[in-house]
């Protein structure tokens, strides 16, 4: 299972020519300034968006198939919480859309523990950080066991240490679900040390500047980023990325 | 030369709040000191009673004429709960519908907006001649004033979702029903029940205005006829009753709003 793209789309031509295959279990990061399509991608590889042309795969499928088989979970940049609902209910909530009741309060009560909140089911939104709002918001896109986890700056409302701890924890999840995830952010070093894989996005049309297989050993530890080999890879996208800020 | 320091020493004084005794006592003391000032004013410029009565003679009004005034808030009662549900239903399913079908909203909301217009007062004795002197017209009279309110906030309600949110439910393959039952209409909630607050004094307004028009039984009857015969007492203690009513179906929407909308609406942090 994985996931194909090449779009060169309509009139507007938001991307162009973006070619790209993700393997099954991969952590694969698109990288890029705002504009350049990344989140655009991600709800192609949904179908949140269609496109004008193009074919994307997941799988095999085209989206809108793989859609409604659940096979993908979404994390937002806010969590995207219904303030009616409290932590457990939000999580329950792709379950009683799909209308699939097998044991889901004991997988609720799982996925409440894979991510750390088992404590806080009945607490609502406003009474949760924003970090512990995104884990219910990564809790409810697991929920579903989905094939493919796509999370649009899912960190990027977060201050700065609760983001690294958050950074770790997903990277513990991934580890526990093995799901593939695509994840789109705006910072180096978090794409870095997440992924196997860094795609960086330039714009005007949105098209792939540089596709970087991270070369840093699994598990991932926070001292890596200090590392000469953590500087590589960063520098490598920030060259990428420069080139493509500087004025024509 | 000492290096420039900053010393910090002390903490931060809390807030004072009124005490809930004083917040609970101090209404009615105000409204008490009114009806003081009223009694006091009557009596010693000896105001005549025909013109303005005193709280003393409104109250003594109220206990001679209670059978009087029981019979006629009755149906002012069933005239302006009836309007209130029926107004209200019908709003709140036309937004559904209009927040469905962009082509029914472009052509039944000037409909709504044109009905909106006209005043009042002016369709009364147009519905009564239509429907008769029963319940009929003063019902349908309270129903068009709930009717507008309530239309345009639910729409605004059952559309103010995130954009996420409904990208969250196309992802989940959810069906417009699912939308409507699981994500539009419980965040619409709190702007239903701000109409709805809305809607209970303007029922009443609506079932009175009705009466005065052609009706033998009712507030708004009741005031015309006091009014014609100078029984300002019962004036005022109608007036008082009309007004007990509105704060009476306030109240009951509030208390129903406490039990539903639990949550708060916009989160404090950020």
């Amino acid at each position: 299972m994985g996931i194909t793209f090449s779009t060169s789309s309509g009139p507007l031509r938001a991307l162009d020519g973006v070619s790209l295959a993700i393997r099954p279990g991969e952590f694969v990061s698109l990288l890029g300034p705002s504009g350049c399509g990344k989140s655009t991608l991600l709800r192609l590889v949904a179908d949140i968006l269609a496109p004008t042309d193009g074919t994307i795969s997941v799988a095999g499928e085209p989206p809108a198939s793989a859609r409604r088989r659940r096979a993908f979970g979404f994390v937002f940049q806010d969590a995207t919480l219904l303030a009616w609902r409290d932590a457990e209910q939000n999580i329950l909530l792709p379950l009683e859309i799909a209308a699939d009741a097998r044991n889901a309060r004991q997988r609720a009560q799982r996925l409440l523990e894979l991510v750390g909140l088992a404590a806080f089911g009945g607490a609502y939104p406003w009474q949760l950080s924003g970090g512990m709002r995104q884990r219910v918001a990564i809790a409810r896109a697991l929920i579903t066991e989905p094939q493919i986890l796509l999370m649009d700056e899912p960190f990027g409302a977060l201050d700065e240490i609760t983001r690294e701890y958050m950074n770790l924890e997903l990277l513990r999840i991934w580890d526990a679900t093995r799901t593939t995830i695509l994840f789109v952010t705006h910072s180096s070093p978090e794409a870095v040390f997440l992924s196997d894989r860094v795609v960086v996005m330039g714009t005007d049309p949105g098209r792939v500047k540089l596709d970087l297989h991270v070369a840093l050993p699994r598990p991932r530890d926070p001292a890596m980023k200090e590392t000469v080999e953590f500087a590589r890879h960063t520098a490598a996208i920030r060259r990428a990325l420069i080139g493509e800020t500087r004025p024509a | 030369m000492s290096a420039a320091h900053v010393a910090v020493a002390g903490r931060v004084a809390p807030r004072r709040r009124a005490s809930p005794i004083r917040r609970l006592l101090l209404p009615p003391l105000g409204i008490l000191c009114v009806l003081a000032y009223w009694e006091l004013h009557i009596r010693v410029f000896n105001v005549p009673t025909y013109l303005v009565p005193a709280p003393s003679v409104i109250a003594q009004t109220f206990v001679e004429e209670w059978p009087t005034l029981q019979r006629n808030v009755g149906a002012t009662v069933i005239e302006a709960t009836g309007g209130f549900f029926i107004g209200n239903a019908v709003a709140i399913l036309l937004a559904i519908l209009f927040v469905h079908n962009k082509t029914m909203e472009r052509t039944l909301f000037p409909i709504a907006v044109a009905v909106r217009t006209v005043p009042i007062i002016a369709i009364a004795p147009i519905l009564v001649l239509l429907l008769g002197n029963g319940y009929a017209p003063k019902i349908v009279i309270a129903a068009l004033i709930c009717f507008f309110p309530t239309l345009v906030n639910m729409v605004r309600g059952l559309e103010a979702v995130e954009g996420s949110a409904l990208e969250l439910m196309r992802v989940l393959s959810a069906t417009r029903r699912q939308i409507l039952f699981k994500l539009r209409l419980p965040s619409s909630l709190p702007f239903l029940f701000a109409a709805l607050k809305i809607s209970t004094a303007s029922s009443v307004i609506g079932a009175i205005v009705a009466e005065w028009i052609g009706a033998d039984v009712g507030l708004g009857y009741l005031i015309v006829i006091s009014t014609f015969e100078f029984r300002t007492g019962l004036l005022y203690a109608t007036t008082v009753v009309a007004s007990l009513l509105a704060l009476g179906l306030f109240l009951a929407i509030v208390i129903l709003e406490h039990l539903i909308v639990r949550w708060q609406p916009d989160t404090p942090r950020q």
